[in-house]
């Protein structure tokens, strides 16, 4: 097997592997006053600072949740509630068009049953988001913005924004600046008290942690609407039972990433451009997607013209080899990309790209054998693509 | 002989029962679902939908509990294109179509068949019961279950790509065979109404696409006896729904002419037909007849089946029946038969009554 879709989910790390299997032997709840809670409240305390340390904040800063989405739905609504209850007029949001649909899709629900005014932020054909974009739309009328939200890197087309730049421009106004750090944790260097932003999104399982996992880092003294009501565990803002030996997995697969990540990208990086390269020997016209430089290491998203991204995926799996549309829907049927539309390509464009991005395990052989197959998978995809027109 | 099958897999019980034949027949086989409509109730209207997601969960269950690769496939817009627009113009020209055959005669053995091919199956397996041998369609065992008259569309270059195992089955059979294999959609009940109108509501759904202008209901004579709602929603054949309230005999829907918005109604007798043209003659199961031959022909899904001659004049169909037939719709297929294998089959054009069928009565 061939994976070549690290960006959707990682094989869990030995060492977090390790631990969490010593943890998930260890009876308490992290609640519980008496000797057991308190070694298991113990082993939260210790990963909630492994993970300020490992990302520049403290301790109380980081807000443990069951994933990305659920800290990207804190972040966007909980901020949104308490922002426009403190001021009704605060009803816009503020996002950027490229945003993980965890971030997109809250948002056009505050829009659609709260009364937020849901507003994008359009990028560049990069996917970028011009400091002076955000700068405009927040000056149109300061007073009525709830909310920034602009990820770190994308998770589809690998690009990197400007983040501190962007959060700046909020901070000047004293607007909230959330950043969903999914993709970025570990390949770029996040550290959240520099980037200057409100809160950040991040999760275990794309860094070798398990799934089930992540956290909201939110600054002291912003507190944002509870989405989970119950015995207030997380700050008062999140509530539910501490998953002890998935904090400590997702600790370690932090402070892992953290502490490798000048190597790790290193490597990727220079592997990542030997796939690109690869890959465009055996198909020329291919586009490579995103910014150029200014990317995700392990990223590379590519536009394979005259034939559909569906066909080529299923023509590859079938050869072994893993890799993704970049837009995953579980039930079926992929609309061309929001990302890829946001930066102007077409929507034929959009639907004849394909996403490969490597990680930990990946290697020379994945990419020749990517080599290997990508071009009669082409042939045949583009055969298919002329039957359809 | 181990081939490169794509099984479409509706999430019935039927395709994933063929499909799991299909894969233990030794073929290399994965299971595709056939996404046919952008999903109207999504709420995530522009950003992302997804379609008949139940179906779609149920298909890719039974593709994993089968243990092969299983994808979605969009084809919403030949869908739309190629069924749904070609049914209502079809009601909006007076005839009455079948959209499941058109279904399979230009998505599942063309678009999908094409597609397939083209990605290096080489063939398309599907839940019909139906049989094939030496490349022609037969009727299945399963008699109430045969649906080789929707198939009957299909050419002797399309069936030459097709593998439907489910032919020497019924379905009670192949409902066991779900519940041995562990396909949970053992119990799914069987779908009867056209699937892109999910309330069933078919006269509603053509008012809403070709409006339902009230028209006069006629009898042979030209006499009018009263209103319609919209022509289209009528049917040749049709006796109830008429309102034509204390008439001394019961009328039937003769025809229906759009254009004047007419609907004409007569007598049981004047139904009867004895001659049939069709349109696009397709012959499949033996070489294009031009001499009058003796055989059987089927006039509509689960109808009698006629004795006849029949025989392609230029291009078109005739079939000239033994007995009369009544209710015979433009637009339906006439699918000829020798014994339980499919000859061939046309879409009706047009039916008339000979003297002597008239004299016969």
């Amino acid at each position: 097997m061939v994976y070549l879709d690290h960006a959707a989910t990682t094989s869990v790390r030995p060492e977090v592997i390790a631990d969490m299997t010593e943890e998930f032997g260890r009876l308490g709840n992290a609640s519980s006053l008496h000797g057991a809670g308190r070694r298991a409240r113990r082993a939260v305390e210790e990963s909630r600072e492994s993970i300020g340390e490992a990302l520049g904040a403290a301790p109380s800063e980081v807000v443990f949740t069951s994933g990305g989405t659920e800290a990207d739905n804190l972040a966007v609504k909980g901020l949104y509630w308490a922002r426009n209850q403190a001021d009704p007029a605060r009803r816009r949001i503020l996002l950027s068009a490229v945003e993980h649909h965890a971030v997109l899709d809250p948002a056009h629900w505050m829009a659609d049953r709260q009364g937020a005014v849901y507003e994008e932020l359009p990028v560049d054909e990069i996917g970028r988001v011009h400091p002076e974009t955000l700068r405009a739309a927040i000056e149109r009328d300061p007073t009525d913005v709830a909310l920034v939200s602009v990820m770190w890197a994308n998770n589809e087309v690998g690009t990197v924004q400007p983040v501190a730049e962007l959060a700046a421009i909020a901070r000047e106004h004293g607007i909230p600046f959330h950043t969903d750090a999914v993709q970025a944790v570990g390949a770029e260097p996040v550290d959240f008290a520099a980037s200057g932003a409100t809160a950040l999104t991040l999760t275990g399982h794309k860094i070798g942690g398990p799934v089930g996992a992540g956290a909201l880092l939110l600054s002291r003294g912003v507190d944002p609407v509870p989405l989970l009501h119950g015995g207030g565990q997380e700050r008062e803002v999140r509530s539910g039972t501490l998953m002890t030996p998935l904090l400590r997995g997702f600790a370690t697969a932090v402070r892992l990433a953290a502490e490798e990540r000048a190597s790790h990208t290193a490597r990727l990086a220079e592997l990542r451009d030997e796939l690109v390269a690869t890959v465009r020997k055996a198909v020329p016209d291919i586009t490579l997607n995103g910014h150029p430089v200014d990317r995700l290491p392990g990223n590379a998203h590519i536009s394979f013209p005259g034939c559909e991204g569906d066909a080529l995926l299923m023509l590859l799996d079938a050869g072994g080899i893993e890799c993704s549309t970049g837009s995953a829907c579980s039930a079926g049927v992929a609309q061309p990309s929001h990302v890829l539309l946001a930066m102007g390509a077409s929507a034929e464009t959009a639907r004849s790209s394909l996403r490969f991005s490597l990680g930990h395990g990946s290697d020379r052989g994945d990419v020749a054998a990517l080599g290997g197959a990508i071009g009669p998978a082409v042939e045949r995809a583009r055969a298919a693509w002329n039957k359809r027109r | 002989m181990s081939l490169r099958v794509l099984a479409a897999m509706s999430g019935g019980v039927d395709s994933a029962v063929a499909a799991a034949r299909a894969a233990e027949a030794g073929h290399d086989v994965t299971g595709v679902h056939l996404a046919l409509s952008k999903n109207p109730q999504s709420y995530r209207t522009g950003a992302r939908g997804c379609c008949t997601v139940e179906d779609s969960r149920d298909a890719r269950r039974a593709a994993d509990v089968i243990g092969i690769p299983f994808y979605v496939w969009d084809m919403a817009e030949e869908f739309d294109r190629d069924v749904v627009q070609d049914f209502v113009s079809e009601y909006a020209a007076g005839r009455t179509p079948n959209p499941c055959l058109r279904c399979n005669e230009k998505i599942k053995f063309e678009a999908v068949l094409d597609r397939a091919v083209a990605l290096g199956f080489d063939a398309v397996c599907t839940g019909h019961h139906v049989r094939l041998a030496d490349g022609r369609l037969r009727r299945s065992v399963d008699a109430a279950k045969d649906q080789s008259y929707v198939l009957g569309v299909l050419t002797r270059e399309q069936i030459a790509h097709t593998v439907f195992p489910l032919g020497h089955s019924t379905k009670e059979e192949v409902r066991a065979e779900a519940e041995r294999r562990g396909l949970a959609v053992a119990d799914k009940p069987d779908s009867h109404d056209i699937c892109f109108i999910a309330d069933g509501d078919t006269a509603g759904f053509l008012n809403e696409r070709l409006g339902s202008e009230p028209g006069p209901i006629k009898d042979e004579s030209g006499e009018v006896l009263g209103t319609h709602n919209g022509a289209h929603t009528y049917t040749v054949g049709q006796r109830k729904g008429l309102n034509l309230g204390g008439a001394p005999e019961r009328r039937y829907v003769l025809s229906i002419e759009p254009v004047a918005n007419t609907v004409t109604v007569g007598p049981r007798e004047s139904l009867q037909v004895d001659e049939i043209i069709g349109r696009r003659p397709v012959w499949s199961g033996c070489d294009p007849v031009t001499e009058p031959i003796a055989c059987t022909v089927q006039l509509r899904a689960h109808g009698e089946v006629y004795t006849c001659r029949a025989w392609q004049r230029d291009d078109e169909l005739v079939v000239r029946l033994e007995q009369p037939a009544t209710g015979v719709a433009a637009g339906q297929a006439a699918v000829l038969y020798e014994g339980d294998t499919v000859l061939g089959s046309a879409t009706i054009t047009s039916t008339s009554r000979s003297a002597e069928a008239a004299a016969a009565f």
